[in-house]
């Protein structure tokens, strides 16, 4: 009963991957699931219906203006197929850094709910890793609702299309745990203001609307060092069927933000709650 | 089932707690008394395998909370100093999600979820929603997600802070309760009279320090004596009459409000005072209590 393990403690670094993560998420997952079907069901139909308003809008509507648009690859689509997988990848970043961001800094902030979490037998990492999980399934989702639409409307080109959806729940994975990291680190609603500051003008300027081709190639070099130029090339690649080897980079660039983001907001959790 | 020796918490080089040694057995219940800011929350949080320490040893239920937190975590129940329960959820979810979070299955949180609501009075609650129940039932329902583990081991930080004397009282019988069934209870406080009721053993804690340890009885014993006069002259002459009556009982404290005079026979050290030809405001005599074992230790008083 009084054996006692060492004198001093290990240092964080040497403990092992046990004291991180207890292979449960999923119970953080069935929390959030429940506590969604207690919420408003009107602020989960909004954010499926947004990119759908946008597509009908600027697609439908501007497209009829517009016609046709070179794609990177050189390729003439019609505007509304153009812009329709750039507005899902949106769908999929939009509907995960709305569940890790504002969703997480209130549970984090006001509802203390990581606290009681973490005096369980859950570890950091599972908090984490629960949550993000339950983002993506959000903003998959979305997407599907979102491709079902778009094969409606015929501005699915290729058969490729059809892993447009994998794709899409890579993007959100990869905005859900940099999301959360990012959120892990506020401390003020002035604060969580900054990310909507950084995500409109990503939503807006990162290919979205036009080829990248008409920026100066300075701007060129910003745009590519974004997130959600990548997803929306990813996408747009796949659902336009124009599929080379250069998509992989996209991928890459995703698995890596993944792992960045899981990283940071294993550590900060522990940082904040198992000092 | 508890064993820290010499457990150092420093913030950079503020020491929350510097150097507290204590044990405690199965079955028993351990008090940790002292005013806010003590270290006792700080003790608790590394005895609950949430934060390492920075010096010294600790064990709990043998294990080593700094190598292995989780596997200790599942075997504590913990009661937070404010409550944290899930606001998203009701009542009843409250306990089932929380039993998933130890990985328990489902049909077996079920059955304990519904014994810990009749346990806690809040069968008719289950349903309701948990911003709709009061202080002293939140208190209750968080009481009882902390045993939904079955855990060998209950912390409770300051159970009862915030809750009105009514629900105190429902609280406590509670806590008994769980004491005669032989749970382990580690309980901060900073009410000496829930320490009297509820603590087989206790130290008193002050600045991270332990100040003394023992039973209630004891402690009172030997730091204090039988009675207590309490007189009050007006907060302007305290100091005055404090002079005069110098000697008179065993010890006596001046308070900014009133004189305390420590003594086996209050009503006596009375009859002197005013055979001395003063006149108190108000007098009391009462038994002594943790708190004047606390003013001895440490000079001040516990809730200030």
């Amino acid at each position: 009963m009084t054996e006692v393990d060492d004198v001093r403690p290990a240092p964080a670094a040497a403990r092992p991957f046990g004291a991180l993560y207890a292979g449960n998420a999923r119970s953080v997952m069935a929390r959030g699931w429940r506590a969604t079907r207690s919420t408003n069901w009107l602020v989960v139909v909004s954010g499926f219906f947004e990119p759908i308003f946008y597509l009908l809008s600027m697609g439908l509507g501007l497209g009829a203006l517009i016609g046709t648009v070179t794609t990177a690859s050189g390729q003439q689509v019609p505007y509304a197929a153009f812009i329709a997988p750039a507005l899902l990848a949106v769908a999929a970043m939009n509907g995960a850094i709305y569940d890790s961001t504002w969703n997480v800094f209130f549970k984090m902030q006001f509802a203390r709910l990581y606290e009681g979490m973490l005096s369980t037998s859950l570890g950091p990492l599972d908090v984490a890793l629960g949550e993000i999980s339950l983002a993506l399934l959000r903003g998959g989702l979305y997407a599907t609702g979102f491709m079902v639409v778009m094969q409606v409307l015929g501005l699915n080109l290729s058969w490729w299309a059809l892993l447009a959806l994998p794709a899409v729940l890579l993007i959100a994975f990869g905005f859900a745990s940099v999301g959360m990291a990012v959120t892990s680190y506020l401390k003020t609603f002035q604060q969580m203001d900054w990310v909507n500051f950084v995500m409109l003008p990503m939503f807006l300027f990162s290919a979205t609307f036009y080829p990248l081709s008409v920026y100066p190639q300075p701007i060129q070099y910003l745009i590519q060092a974004l997130p959600l130029w990548h997803g929306v090339e990813l996408v747009r690649g796949l659902t336009t069927g124009q599929v080379d080897a250069g998509l992989l980079w996209h991928v890459l660039y995703y698995l890596a933000m993944i792992l960045v983001g899981l990283v940071l907001t294993t550590g900060r959790l522990r940082a904040l709650f198992l000092d | 089932m508890i064993v820290a020796e010499n457990l150092v918490k420093k913030y950079k080089e503020f020491a929350a707690v510097d150097g507290v040694s204590f044990e405690v057995a199965a079955g028993e219940s351990f008090g940790l008394l002292g005013p806010n800011g003590a270290g006792k929350s700080t003790t608790m949080r590394m005895v609950g395998a949430v934060s390492t320490r920075t010096a010294g040893t600790l064990s709990i239920l043998g294990m080593d909370p700094d190598r292995r937190g989780p596997e200790i975590r599942s075997r504590l129940g913990v009661v937070p100093q404010a409550d944290n329960l899930d606001t998203e959820l009701r009542v009843r979810e409250n306990l089932l999600v929380y039993g998933r979070y130890f990985g328990l299955p489902r049909a077996q949180v079920a059955r304990r979820a519904d014994e810990l609501l009749e346990f806690a009075q809040l069968t008719e609650k289950a349903k309701s929603k948990v911003d709709a129940l009061s202080g002293g039932m939140k208190r209750r329902l968080t009481i009882a997600r902390a045993l939904i583990n079955d855990p060998s081991i209950l912390l409770l930080d300051e159970p009862t802070t915030g809750v009105d004397p009514q629900a105190r009282h429902i609280l406590w019988d509670r806590l008994f309760r769980l004491k005669e069934q032989g749970t382990t209870l580690l309980l901060t406080t900073h009410y000496m009279d829930e320490a009297e009721q509820l603590c087989d053993r206790l130290v008193v804690v002050d600045k991270g320090v332990i100040m003394a340890e023992g039973a209630p009885a004891e402690l009172i014993r030997r730091y204090s004596s039988r009675e207590v006069l309490e007189v009050r002259f007006g907060s302007d002459l305290n100091a005055e009459v404090a002079g005069r009556i110098a000697g008179m009982g065993d010890r006596i404290e001046v308070l900014p409000d009133r004189i305390l005079i420590y003594s086996e026979n209050g009503e006596s050290e009375l009859v002197r005072i005013i055979d001395a030809g003063l006149r108190p405001i108000t007098s009391l005599v009462r038994r002594s209590s943790l708190e004047d074992v606390f003013l001895r230790l440490t000079g001040r008083t516990l809730i200030e």
